[in-house]
């Protein structure tokens, strides 16, 4: 093993450190050029020459491609090239790369409405249109299988005949289910007789795409000697670079790729899409390819995150005391594997300090477009069972619910069921802020109801690189690689400024392309902050040893006799002499007679992330004849460690909320019975409007996490986590009867009060 | 795959373009409904005719005690009319539920009606309020009422060289309300899982002398629906009328199960919806 990095070992994080810019709201230095329209998106890098290129996609959920021609299109004038399966390399199916290149461009069958069949690039999209239209496809329709359970059954359709399942002994026989995978500790049985009152109940969820607004774009320009530039809009330039070299079989030095500005990804821009499919255009064609999906495509082809089945059982004594948790889930992935589903068993109940855990949980293929990552993959969708049956139980034993949680809490010392023991978190720091909150004090309205949920995220760190450069006059240019999807650009330049004691405003940052740093993890899971702002801390802390090393051989000292303090190069005591302190621009000004430019570079595998925790409270009314739900307060508390920028770190637990509050009300895919989606459009796609949601309050508790410099957690995945469940217990309060299946639209919000009327006499 | 576009100042050139064309043609009013079809490859029209060059369809008029309204006046412009407003309260409330803002500034009734949904917003209320279409074509002009134009989705009994051209909205009585509302998932941008407009007049002690109920998106188009109406005439619309109001519309919906609602909730809904919007109408009549 390779020694550790000193700054993951001693991050230097100092609580009484008195900071001057870390913990305010600068203006981001990337916002006016949003605002004003003129940044550059996916879609908005234009090239000499450059074609117009798009997808033909398979109607059927699943079929056999018995042939291809594409004769008759390439005829067409103005059509520079088309493009099929045959123009892809040969990768065994059922692997990871064999995956990927099938979902990117189907070979031996179409696995889902949207699948993309064939592609043209064209010197215009009216002519790349009807090109497509000569594109003939010779399809032999299969049954389909949409439902996760269903596809499970032993009669199902089967979309992969070399499909067995996972950890299951002696699996012999084509499924559709990938894996079964168990998680647990100590002994439910004997946890649950120790139990005064169990809670068992089942939950259903829907699959939600990530709703981005900016659907995938990118261009495509190769030269004749192999060489790739790829302009895209994506949350991982890296991996999209080492997963198009696996698949086109092209050396990763010979693609690269510059990400464009982020017009949301959530984490649905962490695989690609069009992208291997511009660069074959191109490649045949020998001209830039520009793909732009349309909404259609990006709800038929792209996302979403998965639904679920679950079961959910937990125990606890009369005091509050839970003694056993159990969990049976499956997930559906779309045809290929990839779900992240293990997040789920090892998220759900984590936040309790539980002894007895059993978790068995099951990813299951069907004819649905390739499930991607999203706010906190996998679990969401069974915190809106846990934090329901949690809920539930302490309202049986008369306890208030945050109290129940406070009971239960873990903290730090805590051994979690994937292994890892807490260091210090601040769930109960959270619980108790909430327990304070203006909202949780205030009396619920007459006619409303009011919920909670607590929700748990792990928080990433992994590979990461950066450089800081100073110039001549002092100000620094920062050179990012993981994307900034939400903010981490000004984020990470007021840690730097914080570091070299400077404005902020004398800070840049700039997003590399795949040739100009090492390889970046994508952005995602809460990592880019942290994981980014510890590699620029660190080499703003390398820029700063150099300072004072300049510093010493301007004064003639020797540089251990320097040290520096809020911008200023200084002597380190009064023994070493009387110079007057060296500003970095007085420094920087000197480099050409010193040692040349001043840098500094770090890459590392950031460890140290610190757990994320945070409760939601809401309050909502329901038109009792419609079943209509209308959301009239809400209050997020989250743990952020330390808000690096405040207002960036509300927009996140508000974003949070709000993508959780469409997925609890109203978004869900429609699928005829043909297997085709029939809802691809915004329109009947039901995302909440600005109107639908009220001005989401937030609490940012700070417990900072000591192995970051200035103690900062993740903030981009906990904000979804609870808000279903919470939604859910509101209406709960509400109607007499909690929710257990998404979307919780009218129609089902309405048969559940006339349901609950019936049951209890009218 | 060109699309060839007109902008005609007459109605007659308008007329002559529609009946000339030997492709698909369309009419373009606001193109709110037009312009996005055929950005998602619904239609492919080769002749595009924009009529809100042409000022008949873009007048709003007093006549005879009551209005005539251009069929592409767009929607901000019918929002901003005192008198309209005044007297027809109810189709403006079907107009101020079209779209956006963005929308509303481009999309007219007339096209609202043309593009042939069933859950057209300002539709239900123009039928209740007897709203009668001038159309326009090669044999000269007609006027039909409203409820008799659409004749399924996407459908109308409008002939190829046909255009229409205003609408008429008759004077009112004293103690005349009307009021439309529809139910949605969301609160804006969304499209009517059930609408209902109601018209109603009242004699001087408060009972209801005249009604007239329409049903948006329960059927393959708006229904005018006489049971609801009858329901409400000669009552004081009091809770036991409502009742039977509510049994009507919930009897005369033809819904389908799809997207945007199932027929069961549809139906429900139908009935929930008719008592709202008729004491919504009846508090309007109250106070003319």
């Amino acid at each position: 093993m390779a020694q550790a990095h000193p700054i993951l070992e001693n991050s230097g994080f100092n609580p009484d450190k008195k900071l001057k810019i870390v913990g305010s709201s600068p203006i981001k230095h990337d916002g006016l050029d949003k605002v004003t329209g003129r940044a550059k998106f996916g879609a908005d890098m234009f090239l000499p020459g450059m074609l117009v290129g798009k997808i033909l996609r398979s109607p059927h959920a699943h079929a056999i491609i018995k042939s291809i021609d594409i004769s008759a299109a390439e005829k067409l004038p103005g059509v520079k090239a088309v493009i099929c399966r045959d123009d892809f390399p040969e990768i065994k199916a059922g692997s990871a790369d064999g995956d990927m290149t099938r979902n990117a461009m189907a070979r031996e069958k179409a696995l889902y409405d949207g699948h993309p069949v064939a592609a043209v690039a064209a010197t215009s999209e009216s002519v790349a249109k009807a090109a497509l239209k000569l594109i003939k496809v010779e399809y032999e329709v299969l049954p389909h299988v949409i439902d996760p359970v269903e596809a499970m059954q032993p009669d199902a359709p089967i979309l992969h005949d070399y499909l067995r399942t996972k950890g299951v002994k002696g699996a012999d026989k084509p499924t559709n289910v990938v894996e079964r995978y168990e998680l647990g500790m100590g002994d439910v049985e004997a946890g649950f007789k120790e139990a005064d009152v169990i809670v068992e109940r089942e939950f259903d969820t829907k699959p939600m795409h990530q709703g981005y607004i900016e659907p995938q774009g990118c261009v495509a320009a190769t030269t004749e000697d192999g060489q790739i530039e790829l302009w895209c809009s994506t949350q991982a330039p890296w991996v999209y670079r080492d997963r198009l070299s696996n698949i086109l079989k092209i050396e990763t030095a010979k693609i690269r790729i510059q990400q464009s500005e982020m017009g949301g990804g959530f984490g649905g821009k962490t695989g690609f899409y069009p992208e291997p499919i511009a660069i074959q255009l191109s490649r045949k064609a020998k001209r830039p390819v520009k793909i732009a999906l349309t909404r259609n495509e990006v709800f038929r082809a792209t996302g979403p995150v998965s639904g679920t089945k679950s079961r959910i059982k937990i125990g606890c004594k009369k005091d509050g005391t839970i003694t056993a948790a159990e969990a049976e889930l499956i997930f559906q992935t779309g045809p290929f594997t990839g779900s992240a589903f293990t997040n789920a068993p090892q998220a759900m109940f984590t936040r309790y300090a539980l002894k007895n855990v059993k978790t068995v949980s099951y990813e299951v293929v069907s004819n649905r477009p390739k499930v991607n990552s999203f706010r906190a993959p996998c679990v969401p969708q069974v915190v809106f069972g846990v934090e329901g049956v949690i809920e539930e139980l302490a309202r049986k034993i008369g306890m208030d619910p945050i109290d129940f949680r406070l009971k239960n809490a873990a903290t730090e010392g805590y051994k979690t069921i994937y292994g890892d023991v807490f260091g210090p978190i601040g769930f109960v720091e959270t619980l108790q802020a909430a327990k304070k909150c203006d909202h949780y004090k205030s009396p619920v309205p007459a006619g409303q109801g009011r919920g909670t949920a607590a929700g748990f995220w792990f928080n990433r760190g992994g590979e990461t690189t950066g450089t800081l450069n100073i110039g001549i006059d002092g100000s620094v240019t920062l050179i990012l690689g993981t994307t900034d999807v939400a903010g981490s650009r000004i984020s990470i330049s007021m840690m730097a400024a914080e570091e070299l004691g400077i404005p902020v405003d004398k800070v840049r940052a700039v997003m590399a392309d795949t040739h100009s740093l090492g390889f970046n993890r994508v952005t995602a899971g809460s990592r880019t902050t942290f994981s980014t702002g510890m590699v620029i801390i660190d080499s703003a802390r390398k820029a700063i040893t150099e300072l004072c090393k300049r510093a010493a051989g301007i004064w003639g000292v020797s540089p251990d006799a320097v040290t520096f303090e809020d911008g200023f190069c200084k002597p380190a005591g009064a023994n070493v002499g009387s110079f007057e302190p060296l500003s970095i621009a007085q420094i920087a000004a000197k480099t050409m007679a010193t040692h040349g430019a001043i840098a500094g570079h770090s890459e590392m595998n950031v460890t140290g992330a610190g757990p994320g925790f945070g409760l939601h409270i809401v309050d909502v009314a329901v038109d009792k004849e419609t079943g209509r739900v209308d959301i009239k307060r809400y209050t997020v508390v989250e743990d952020a460690g330390k808000a690096i920028h405040r207002l960036q770190v509300e927009g996140q637990f508000q974003g949070g909320a709000v993508q959780g509050i469409g997925w609890a009300l109203n978004e869900e895919y429609c699928y005829g019975k043909d297997g085709r989606m029939e809802n691809p459009s915004f329109l009947d796609y039901r995302m909440p409007v600005a109107s639908d949601v009220p001005m989401i309050d937030t609490e940012i508790v700070e417990v900072p996490n000591p192995r970051h410099p200035y103690g900062l957690r993740g903030v981009g995945e906990v904000p979804v986590v609870p808000t279903m469940a919470a939604i859910a217990n509101a209406i709960g309060q509400c109607i007499g009867v909690r929710p257990q299946s998404l979307p919780m639209s009218p129609p089902k919000i309405l048969k559940l009060i006339d349901d609950h009327k019936a049951k209890n006499g009218g | 795959m060109d699309v060839r576009y007109e902008a005609p100042q007459t109605l007659e050139a308008a007329v002559a373009l529609l009946a000339g064309a030997t492709a698909p043609a369309k009419i373009l009013a606001g193109g709110t409904d037009v312009i996005v079809q055929m950005e998602t490859d619904l239609i492919e029209p080769s002749l595009l005719v924009d009529i809100k060059k042409i000022p008949e369809l873009r007048q709003i008029t007093a006549e005879n005690g009551g209005f005539r309204i251009g069929a592409a006046v767009p929607g901000m412009e019918l929002m901003a009319h005192k008198a309209l407003n005044k007297a027809w309260p109810g189709v403006l409330d079907g107009v101020k539920l079209i779209g956006s803002i963005q929308v509303r500034g481009r999309a007219s009734i007339g096209g609202n009606l043309c593009n042939g949904s069933p859950a057209a917003d300002s539709v239900p209320p123009l039928i209740a309020a007897g709203a009668i279409a001038r159309i326009i074509g090669l044999k000269g002009t007609r006027e039909v009422p409203v409820e008799q134009i659409p004749t399924g989705p996407g459908k109308t009994s409008l002939a190829k060289d046909e255009i229409i051209v205003s609408f008429f909205l008759p004077a009112r009585p004293p103690h005349s309300g009307d009021a439309y509302q529809r139910f949605t998932p969301r609160t804006e941008m969304d499209i009517a899982v059930v609408g209902v407009g109601v018209n109603l007049t009242l004699d001087n002690g408060g009972t209801c002398t005249a009604a007239r109920v329409a049903l948006g998106a329960v059927a393959p188009t708006v229904l005018l629906v006489k049971e609801c109406a009858d329901a409400l005439i000669g009552t004081k619309v009091d809770n036991a009328a409502l009742e039977k109001l509510a049994a009507a519309a919930s009897a005369a919906c033809r819904p389908i199960d799809d997207k945007r609602g199932t027929k069961e909730y549809r139906i429900k809904i139908a009935g929930v919806l008719a008592k709202r919007t008729a004491l919504a109408a009846l508090e309007v009549a109250r106070k003319n």
